[in-house]
């Protein structure tokens, strides 16, 4: 459905105590109530929101912008309020910034549907889908202040003018502040949907493409920042899960007398999928859920071996049967019959874990009357808003407010809602009671949602001058999107491509993992490239320039990469590079690493990463730095070390003792990040490090050794393995 | 119950617990000092670090009792009355955290640190960090603020 195009009628403004919260609606806002004539309509619509304003100007010249998005350490809690405060020309030191209302209507994006707008932190689609909005919504509140100015000072709008949170009329030099300028606020009849050309010029940014503090920063250097898992709410009691560590199993529970006897314990609660334990404190909770005895039934996973299933995963990748179609240029068939040369490769992924720093939680308390809830959460949202608790509770969606928190990590897995749903059916128990549940690291690990497991064959084929003429991707596993997101080669020029997904399915829970599918299929993708220009005596970074000859966007960050990391000069002894690229959420990216092997113990050092990104417009530079960094962080973590695996359907790991994370003094000696120059509205970053990793490393990896590593992680068992075959 | 006396950031506190309960829930969760975080429970992670008599600790592999005789605790809550400490000030310079949740114990940590040893190398940097886990991979921005809250605060070196 088209937002709709005309002028906004007129918006009661809401009289707060302390100031004005001004309801600047976003172009499009609440479509289904614009076209509909009866004015009362609208109104019920804003007061049954209770804040429905982008941003609220106090008397005391303070300005209280909303953020819709989720803030996991990603900055949009600054980045998007300083769009809005950039185009309403705000004083930014004036400015503070709290959570809006989880309501999509209002304040979701409309990048995810065309139907609806939508409130979800994920795909790093945030500042890509509120960038244009907040713009022209921070516009509409200039407009504002500039008619109110001119209506107080009985000037013509066109003689005024705004700076940092002043309005200015030249000809007689009179200044107002936005504060001071409050108790004058009007809104006009109608207000106007600000023309592309009337929002500031790039040149004239004093936000934007600066270097900004980001406003949640002192709070976490402080003990003041509260995640969900921090609140703590008159009578609260606690709760916890026994879920076992196989996925979908029934528990039958033992021993009831005896848990019901431990000191503190108020409930059981049988679920499912696990025994719930609610008590009046934290640890009694925990006693109680280690003292459970419990029978566990069968699930779909028994007998799953995530080590063997590679066997399983090698013959579907061969048969005949044709998985479902991704990709499909030209005829990779044909092209392969009338090939000069062919190549074929698989390439190998285990199941990684999130292991975001806060391990789950939710507190929710359900109303006595069983028809309204609170819930208190770090969410990466969703799809519906309310995460699942309207419709567990049976109750209606108005009536359950969710009060989002910072997330200690969401990596995509803070946007499922079992850690949500679970608390509700907890709370559901005692009514009236806030109930804080728990995951513990055990829990988190055992019952995570992961990266899926996958196979990827990979085939190729050259002309008889080398030029790549055909690409054949196949991904063998579970998951959809999981598994098949990065396949597509939107920026190498071959001519026939084919890509395929082949479904599997264990009973294993899988979720989006940093990237999704983009880190197994890139690592596949970025090797093979390698693979075939090694074959024909071609430098790995001329191979590709040649690739990217019709995608200058693509072959600028290439080239900066190239230059940043001196391809080409000299190394080390010991020292080997290689380049990846990649697109992911909209931006490009080229990346190389330097690396070290230790021959004696199969440890890989990753002691230099570049990166050149273009991700169009960059709102916050430095901390789109910050993200590459910690991206690439979390990319050779994953490829050196990390590894969750599954035996006789069980998970195996329990804690950050056996499934390993990295290390302080394993990070690089340096990550460097260089942001092209763009003028194009702003791209996803957040994903756009972590996937180049494996590739760029299994390209070192070969150039050092001339050993190919096919299966991450890159342990060191594996890369012994490598090297001594 | 079991009463407890704790010395946290100066005050004193009672507490009614069960022996053997940890002191990172009795300062969470009976306390409401949540500045300290729970990551793991097993001392691998770091963020529950706290310091008791000025040694940084794993408050979660700690029992109450052994802390209720006259130790000095020390959280993240009282390292700074307005979060003015010069390796707070320097996190915040550098830019440091991302999501934040294990940035308490890492300050915590890197405070121990620069009491000890006001001049550390990169290496002695990395070296009594290594046992504090950041998911978000601030690593190499933690390492910055140490460096600028030691050249802030170290004393001229006399031999330079």
């Amino acid at each position: 459905m088209e937002p709709i195009q005309h002028p906004i009628p007129r918006r009661q403004f809401l009289k707060t105590s302390g100031g004005v919260a001004l309801f600047i609606g976003v172009s499009g806002i609440l479509p289904q109530l614009l076209s509909c004539d009866d004015s009362r309509e609208v109104e019920k619509a804003v007061r049954s929101h209770r804040l429905t304003a982008w941003v609220q100007l106090t008397d005391d010249g303070r300005i209280i912008i909303y953020n819709p998005a989720a803030e996991m350490g990603q900055g949009s809690m600054t980045s998007l309020p300083a769009i809005f405060a950039e185009e309403m020309d705000a004083d930014w030191n004036l400015v503070e910034v709290v959570f809006s209302p989880q309501e999509a209507a209002i304040y979701g994006s409309d990048g995810w549907s065309p139907d609806r707008k939508v409130m979800l932190s994920a795909g790093s689609r945030i500042t890509s889908g509120y960038f244009s909005a907040l713009r022209q919504a921070g516009a509409q509140a200039r407009h504002i202040m500039l008619s109110s100015a001119a209506g107080h000072w009985k000037v013509p709008v066109a003689a005024l003018r705004t700076e940092n949170g002043k309005v200015i009329h030249d000809p007689d030099g009179r200044v107002i502040t936005y504060g001071e300028l409050v108790p004058y606020l009007s809104i006009p009849e109608t207000l106007p949907e600000i023309p592309g050309e009337a929002l500031k010029d790039p040149k004239d940014f004093r936000l934007i493409g600066k270097v900004l503090m980001r406003n949640d920063i002192p709070d976490k250097t402080n003990g003041a920042a509260k995640f969900a898992i921090d609140l703590r709410l008159p009578g609260m009691i606690y709760g916890v899960l026994e879920r076992g560590n196989m996925h979908g199993a029934k528990p039958v529970l033992n021993n009831e007398e005896e848990i019901l006897g431990m000191e503190g314990v108020v409930k059981i609660v049988p679920m499912d999928h696990a025994i719930g334990i609610l008590a009046s404190r934290l640890e009694e909770a925990l006693a109680a859920k280690k003292a459970l005895d419990i029978s566990w039934g069968t699930a779909t996973a028994a007998g799953y071996d995530s080590g063997e299933i590679f066997e399983t995963y090698t013959r579907l990748a061969a048969t005949e049967q044709g998985g479902e179609v991704i990709t499909d240029i030209g005829d990779f068939k044909a092209a392969s019959r009338t090939a000069a040369k062919t190549y074929s490769s698989d390439y190998l992924n285990d199941y990684v874990y999130h292991a975001q720093m806060e391990p789950l939680n939710a507190v929710v308390q359900v109303e006595e009357d069983l028809r309204g809830a609170r819930v208190w959460v770090g969410s990466q949202q969703g799809f519906d808003e309310k995460l699942g608790v309207p419709e567990l509770l049976g109750i209606a969606p108005e009536n359950v407010q969710i009060e989002l928190q910072y997330l200690g990590g969401g990596f995509g897995r803070r946007s499922m809602t079992d850690f949500v749903t679970e608390c509700a059916a907890m709370a559901r128990e005692v009514p009236g009671t806030p109930v804080k549940l728990i995951w513990t690291r055990e829990d988190d690990i055992s019952y995570g949602a992961y990266r899926p497991l996958s196979l990827q064959r990979l085939k190729a084929c050259t002309d008889a001058r080398g030029n790549l003429t055909g690409f054949y991707h196949c991904v063998v596993g579970d998951g959809g999107n999981l598994v098949a997101s990065g396949i597509r080669n939107e920026h190498y020029d071959i001519p026939n491509q084919f890509a395929e997904w082949k479904e599997t399915s264990h009973g294993i829970r899988l979720k989006h993992w940093r990237a999704v599918g983009h880190g197994p299929n890139k690592f596949a993708i970025e090797s093979m490239i390698d693979e075939i220009a090694a074959d024909q005596g071609v430098d790995p970074v001329e191979f590709r320039r040649k690739l990217m000859g019709k995608s200058p966007r693509a072959l600028a960050t290439l080239e900066k990469a190239a230059s940043m990391a001196n391809w080409g000069g000299e190394l080390a002894d010991g020292r080997s590079r290689g380049v990846a690229f990649l697109e992911r959420s909209g931006s490009l990216c080229s990346g190389i690493c330097e690396i070290s092997v230790d021959r004696d113990t199969g440890q890989i050092r990753v002691h230099h990463f570049w990166s050149a990104l273009d991700a169009g417009i960059v709102v916050q530079p430095d901390n789109v730095r910050a993200q590459m960094e910690g991206g690439i962080v979390m990319g050779i973590s994953s490829v050196l070390k990390e590894q969750l695996t599954i035996a006789d359907g069980r998970v195996q790991q329990t804690n950050f003792h056996d499934y390993q994370i990295l290390r302080m003094d394993e990070i690089p000696d340096s990550v460097e990040t260089a942001l092209i120059d763009s003028t194009e509205p702003p791209q996803g970053v957040g994903e756009s490090g972590t996937p180049l990793v494996a590739g760029a490393v299994a390209n070192a990896f070969f150039s050092l050794t001339g050993k190919r590593l096919r299966h991450l992680p890159f342990s060191r068992e594996r890369v012994l393995q490598a090297l001594n075959s | 119950m079991p009463a407890y006396n704790l010395e946290i950031n100066g005050e004193r506190h009672t507490v009614d617990v069960a022996v053997g309960t940890s002191l990172l829930w009795v300062i969470r969760e009976h306390l409401g000092l949540t500045g300290t975080k729970y990551g793991c429970g097993i001392a691998q992670c770091g963020a529950c670090t706290l310091h008791v008599d000025g040694t940084p600790s794993r408050a979660c592999v700690i029992q109450v009792e052994q802390v209720a005789n006259g130790q000095k605790i020390e959280t993240i809550e009282g390292l700074s009355a307005t979060g003015d400490h010069p390796v707070q000030q320097a996190w915040i310079e550098a830019q440091a955290p991302q999501c934040g949740y294990c940035q308490s114990g890492q300050i915590m940590q890197a405070v121990a640190l620069l009491r000890d040893n006001p001049r550390p190398s990169r290496e002695e940097i990395k070296s009594f960090m290594n046992g504090n886990l950041c998911r978000c991979g601030t690593y190499l921005r933690i390492v910055e603020a140490i460096e600028i809250a030691s050249a802030k605060t170290a004393a001229p070196d006399p031999s330079a």
